[in-house]
């Protein structure tokens, strides 16, 4: 699968929360900022002209602060929420033309969604939960069952199919609540938040399961989250999000680099950048061999500094996963990376 | 100065016309319609009619055990059904087995329509924030006039008899459940219809899979007091010709008869606890799912 498959395309979005939408759109168009719309219209502006592509089989981050409009906007990928103007394009199918009936098919069969509470049916066993998906496509129950008792297995609660919610903990919920997004085989899976209810021990397993699952069945993911640690261990690209509008939207070594603006700078702040930035992103180009050890290029800097601290005068040369030589890193190198970066954009204040 | 002091009301003689225009009207409207509208109603006669004969008629062990097998069905608790037990053979052996039938067959036909009715238009009104503004006020004249006021009506269209006996029960019982089912699915958490949408659940699926089921507690609730309301109106139906054990506690008024009264009101009480105990027993169970929740 090539890197520019693109799946998911959202063009010119646009959402705007209150009476009136038509003429706080044109004045959002013209510019007005949130806080000048709530006031002058009374509307709330959830988003503010999203673009953005989506690779299929890759996971999509969509990272902001509580308010920013990410959840708004998973929301209308699958039309829980309509559009106040814009497009939408999954699969080459616009799917704000789709008819109430047709929305319904397209939900079934090519999207499901985890939610941040869980969201599971109290009233359903966990193996009703998992099968919900194919029960209301009208699927003999035998078939379902077995399905449901398939990835019942693959999320690990084997035994708990007749518990109901209620009687598990939440780490074990969200497992049925993912094993209910997969049981659909639906390409694209959307995960609104799906792991910050969740303790950091438990969060990190189930990101560790997410990722296992994704290297066997290759999805479309698009996962928001608050988290910019979790964002750098399972996103592909990222995503973020401020006030509604995109700020920046590039892969997680970029989004630590080169960071759009303040906000972003603001962000990437506290994470550790010795354990996440990878030694491509820093490195000299070039294809000459160095005097030093030979290190792979997504290495983080945490690991190379183990092996210049043997040999600091030594330049490490950096290696492709095929084994070409494409850069080397000095010392030099490794001190520039550790410095935060300044913005690239202009600065926002406040 | 005088408008102050005395309302302007209308003139006496305007009053006299205005209620006996109204009177009137409907008297005309009785006369010409109530044959055909007590035909409508005739087949529900019928039904009552036999239903009460059924149990009447039938052998007193056999009602007896069909209770306690309807009782252990609904509660799963012996001592329930050990009071049953002891509640219908102390009402038997003070004479008034046969009335306590007659409210029986009345009070059962009475729920099953008020159930068949009120769910329905529960569901309607949970749909439709408008069609709610319009029932909303409907139930709160329901339940807050006075009961006697339409009975007039009811009993110059119908006559005296147990159709519009039921009729007044029913107007009188029915509220609770609606609202009650409106409100169960209202109540529904939206996270978990969202889940739903999303997996392309369309709208009778989303009803009857997700949002009846966890409103049913709620909808039970309701059934529990749509029964004690039709119990409750079992004295004033039998002004109309309701048989059963209205009747003798309006007898005992008349006449003051205190042992009487008692006697027959207490048999109300202990029908009202038995179906109060059974039916909120079995709303529990049905909610089991709530009740052993790990933490």
């Amino acid at each position: 699968m090539s890197e520019n498959d693109i799946l998911i395309q959202v063009n010119q979005l646009y959402k705007i929360f209150g009476d009136n939408t038509n003429e706080a759109l044109e004045f959002v168009k013209n510019g007005m900022g949130k806080d000048e719309l709530l006031e002058k219209c009374n509307c709330v502006l959830g988003l503010n002209k999203i673009n953005l592509d989506i690779n299929k089989a890759k996971i999509q981050v969509v990272m902001g602060l509580s308010g920013s409009g990410k959840s708004t906007l998973i929301r209308h990928l699958n039309r829980l929420i309509e559009p106040t103007s814009g497009e939408i394009i999954v699969n080459n199918q616009d799917i704000l033309s789709l008819s109430q009936k047709e929305l319904i098919q397209f939900r079934q069969n090519n999207m499901s969604m985890v939610f941040q509470k869980f969201a599971l049916f109290p009233h359903k066993t966990v193996l009703q939960n998992v099968g919900y998906g194919l029960a209301v496509q009208n699927i003999p129950e035998k078939e379902w069952n077995e399905k449901a008792k398939k990835w019942i297995n693959r999320v690990g609660l084997d035994g708990y199919e007749t518990y109901f919610p209620g009687q598990l903990s939440g780490g074990m919920q969200q497992r049925v609540g993912l094993a209910r997004a997969l049981a659909t085989d639906a390409e694209i899976l959307l995960m609104d938040e799906a792991f910050s209810a969740l303790d950091p021990l438990i969060r990190s397993e189930m990101q560790n399961i997410l990722l296992d699952l994704q290297n066997e069945l290759h999805k479309t993911i698009i996962f928001i989250t608050h988290d910019l640690d979790e964002a750098l261990k399972i996103g592909d690209r990222i995503a973020i999000l401020r006030d509604g509008s995109m700020i920046q939207d590039s892969n997680p070594q970029e989004i630590i680099m080169q960071p759009a603006d303040d906000y972003v700078s603001d962000f990437i702040k506290d994470i550790n950048r010795a354990r996440v930035i990878q030694a491509k992103s820093i490195m000299t180009h070039t294809k000459v061999k160095s005097s030093g050890a030979t290190v792979k290029e997504d290495m983080v800097l945490e690991d190379i500094l183990q092996i210049m601290s043997d040999a600091p005068s030594k330049p490490v040369t950096i290696e492709n996963s095929k084994g070409k030589v494409t850069g080397k890193i000095e010392m030099d190198n490794l001190i520039q990376g550790m410095k935060r970066p300044k913005s690239q954009g202009t600065n926002i204040t406040g | 100065m005088e408008w102050f002091f005395n309302f302007p009301d209308m003139s006496r003689s305007d009053l006299r016309e205005f209620k006996k225009t109204v009177d009137f009207a409907f008297t005309d409207f009785s006369r010409s319609y109530g044959a055909e509208i007590e035909g409508f109603f005739e087949p529900l006669l019928m039904f009552l009619v036999w239903f009460e004969k059924f149990f009447i008629n039938t052998p007193w062990p056999l009602i007896i055990f069909g209770i306690l097998v309807l009782a252990w069905i609904g509660s799963r608790s012996i001592p329930v059904v050990i009071g049953t037990f002891l509640s219908f053979m102390l009402i038997g052996y003070f004479g008034m087995w046969e009335d306590t039938m007659s409210t029986l067959a009345i009070i059962l036909v009475a729920t099953f329509l008020c159930i068949s009715i009120g769910i329905p238009m529960g569901i309607a009104m949970a749909r439709s924030n408008k069609v709610q503004a319009v029932i909303v006020p409907v139930l709160d004249v329901m339940q807050t006039i006075p009961s006697f006021v339409y009975l007039i009506p009811v009993v110059m269209l119908l006559g005296i008899g147990k159709v519009p006996g039921l009729i007044a029960v029913c107007i009188y019982a029915i509220p609770p459940i609606v609202r009650l089912t409106n409100l169960g699915i209202r109540l529904v958490d939206k996270d978990i219809l969202e889940a739903a949408d999303s997996f392309g659940a369309n709208y009778w699926q989303k009803l009857f899979g997700v949002q009846m089921p966890l409103a049913l507690p709620t909808i039970f609730a309701g059934v529990n007091q749509t029964i004690m309301m039709a119990l409750a109106m079992v004295v004033i139906a039998s002004m109309i010709g309701v048989k059963g054990l209205g009747l003798p506690v309006l007898r005992a008024i008349s006449n003051q008869y205190l042992a009487l009264g008692l006697m027959n009101g207490l048999a109300i009480v202990v029908l009202a606890i038995i179906f109060d105990r059974v039916t909120q027993k079995f709303g529990l169970r049905m909610q089991k799912y709530r009740n052993d929740s790990k933490d």
